[in-house]
């Protein structure tokens, strides 16, 4: 059933791969401008990498939130959802994986190539991708709660955001520190393994708020 | 004698209580507000390091806890609200937020009439301050979140689940804040190394956020009032309410 | 057995419709009655715990739906005047991962064979954004072919469908029927079922 939710959404994002591939390029736009709007000196930019990299991150997942839940709401299979004989935390958690797997991870395999474009060294990138695998998926699940509350909503998207932005802020700190800490040699595996705390707890809590959440925005 | 505190948990009779209450809670404030700026501007020495700029503390600290305070009252109300589908609490809890986002813009902006003669700057990405400002986020998020949706049943239970994410994530994101804050500044300026406070500061401070709760009970009992107004304008009561105005 | 007691439902600030009672056996059809904006669909929505009522409640074999929960819904099957089909799904994708969402895996020739049924031979591998309102609704209904559960709350089953799929839909409720089920459903058309009792309820 949870794999059933993880495959439909998987062979839906297939069929529509233009937008998958939206949010990717909206993720390298962002991070390219910055070299322009701040000046290619290198220090600067080495410096400023790990945290342009997990904004424009933020960002990239946030937009993509949308995507959730909204086309099955409309089209009524989300009433099907909440209709299952199994509950409705689990189908919530396959969905924020499936959302994980298109948005996430994408952009982690990416982010090496465009940390190259900042002259991060190699230690660096492998962090950056390490802490984006560990990151975003708490992204997807914190941002189920969001995409879940304004389900239906005029000016959804724009709610969605001020809603989740305030809430991804650890993420972001702990995510670009580790990147931060391994380029000054300190090591990153403190950042990273309370990355990993994170994702646990996200992992408990957020599908079965998400959850309660749905079920107030179907009633 | 035991009193019926349920009898008040239905919005008439609450509607009338909250109508007694508020000139009590109002007049406490406006005295407690009198006495404690006296005593701040007039009483309490002057600080020999930071000179009469240390008086806004006297409103400064109290919004600060007010704020806090605040989201952790609406948080509870939202969550009874949520879990026994009573309509009251859902109604104070939406009464509160714009309350608590008054505070806690007040705390940030007196914090940088503070920081400009003390630290020559308006704004520190201090632990405090940026946490202090995230709850603003948090305050607006939720307000958003409920004026956003037309149905008030719908608004309620929503804005409790926003509010009551916002509570487990507040200490997070404190303590990733802090620890971020001292990974980044050398010198770090700190409120908590403030010299060692006179009594009569700490009264004149003690009075004031005693005021500040005077006013914050009877601001909400108000605007709670004009929620349970607006929500029941079809009812019997309110058109007996209106024909007896 | 579902039990309904002094149901009511408020929209807004008005009440859509209030003492509603009944009590439906195995085999009885209920035919919910009355105009756009009486409240049909909000009454099939409460039934199935999709919305809770202002007032009143349903008991299912003795136990409130509420306290049943995920239990009660692998009892039962809600098609709504939504389809909840995905455009860029074939038909037959839909078929088994509707089914499979319900908790009722099923293989693929199973699935053929329902949609062979529901008149979409031929078509099961297109996807359904090609297909016509009426297949749409065909493909939906073809849930109903393989699931095994027992009450059945239908929202305007027979719109868009040609008389040919509302003759399969008549027979498919009999045969439903016959085995001991339940429906309640709206309509606008007149249906021709033959169940041990129809019951109907006015909605104003």
């Amino acid at each position: 059933m949870f794999l059933w939710v993880i495959r439909r959404d998987l062979l839906l994002a297939m069929r529509q791969r233009a937008d998958v591939l939206t949010t990717l390029f909206f993720f390298v736009i962002v991070v390219s401008l910055f070299p322009l709007g701040v000046g290619p000196e290198i220090n600067m930019l080495r410096a400023m990498a790990p945290g342009v990299v997990w904004v424009a991150a933020l960002l990239a997942s946030m937009l993509s939130l949308e995507r959730m839940f909204f086309s099955d709401y409309l089209d009524g299979t989300l009433e099907q959802m909440l209709l299952s004989p199994e509950p409705l935390s689990l189908l919530v958690l396959g969905k924020a994986l499936a959302h994980w797997l298109v948005t996430g991870v994408p952009l982690a395999l990416i982010a090496p190539i465009l940390g190259v474009q900042f002259d991060l060294s190699i230690d660096a990138l492998l962090v950056l991708t390490a802490s984006l695998l560990l990151g975003t998926p708490i992204l997807s699940l914190i941002g189920a709660i969001g995409a879940a509350l304004t389900l239906g909503l005029r000016g959804g998207g724009v709610l969605v955001s001020l809603l989740v932005l305030p809430l991804y802020i650890p993420v972001l700190i702990f995510g670009a520190g580790a990147v931060e800490a391994s380029s000054v040699g300190l090591g990153a595996s403190a950042h990273l393994s309370l990355l990993g705390a994170f994702l646990l707890l996200s992992l408990v809590f957020a599908p079965w708020a998400a959850a309660v959440a749905l079920r107030i925005s179907l009633e | 004698m035991a009193i019926n505190w349920f009898k008040y948990s239905s919005p008439p009779s609450f509607y009338s209580l909250a109508g007694k209450m508020i000139p009590l809670f109002s007049i406490t404030s406006i005295v407690l507000f009198a006495l404690g700026l006296y005593i701040g501007f007039f009483v309490a020495p002057t600080d020999f390091q930071q000179s009469e700029a240390y008086r806004i503390i006297f409103i400064h600290v109290p919004a600060a806890w007010m704020s806090m305070f605040l989201y952790l009252i609406m948080a509870g109300w939202a969550a009874i609200g949520l879990a026994f589908n009573t309509r009251l609490s859902s109604m104070i809890a939406t009464a509160i937020a714009p309350t608590g986002a008054m505070f806690t813009f007040l705390a940030l902006w007196t914090g940088a009439f503070w920081g400009k003669p003390m630290w020559g700057t308006w704004w520190v990405w201090d632990a405090r301050l940026t946490s202090e400002l995230i709850l603003l986020f948090l305050y607006i998020g939720f307000m958003a979140l409920q004026a956003a949706i037309d149905d008030p049943r719908r608004a309620d239970k929503a804005g409790a689940v926003i509010a009551l994410v916002g509570v487990v994530n507040i200490p997070i994101i404190y303590f990733s804040v802090k620890w971020w804050n001292t990974l980044h500044q050398g010198a770090t300026v700190s409120l908590t190394q403030s010299p060692k406070m006179a009594t009569t500061m700490l009264t004149g401070m003690l009075i004031m956020s005693l005021a500040c709760w005077m006013y914050s009970i009877a601001v909400i009992l108000m605007r709670t009032r004009t929620i349970i107004l607006e929500r029941e304008r079809n009812t019997m009561w309110v058109s007996d309410l209106q024909g007896a105005a | 057995m579902l039990k309904v007691t002094n149901l009511e439902c408020v929209r807004g600030e008005n009440s859509l419709f209030k003492d509603i009672n009944f009590i439906l056996e195995a085999g009885e059809l209920l035919q919910v009655n009355g105009p756009n904006g009486s409240g049909k669909t909000s009454l099939l929505r409460i039934l199935c715990g999709l919305a809770k009522p202002a007032y009143g409640e349903i008991q299912w074999r003795g136990n409130f739906i509420h306290s049943l929960d995920e239990e009660y819904h692998s009892v039962i099957t809600y098609l709504g005047h939504l389809n909840g089909v995905k455009d860029n799904l074939t038909a037959i994708e839909n078929l088994c991962i509707s089914c499979a969402l319900a908790g009722n895996e099923i293989d693929e020739k199973k699935a053929y064979g329902a949609l062979q049924y529901m008149g979409l031979g031929g078509r099961e591998a297109l996807p359904v954004k090609v297909l016509s309102q009426g297949q749409r609704r065909r493909v939906t209904l073809a849930r109903l072919l393989v699931c095994s559960t027992v009450l059945w709350i239908l929202d305007e089953p027979l719109v868009a469908l040609d008389n040919a799929a509302v003759d399969l839909v008549q027979r498919l409720l009999e045969q439903h029927l016959e085995e001991g089920g339940m429906v309640v459903m709206t309509t606008h058309q007149e249906i021709n079922v033959t169940a041990v009792l129809t019951k109907r309820l006015q909605l104003v």
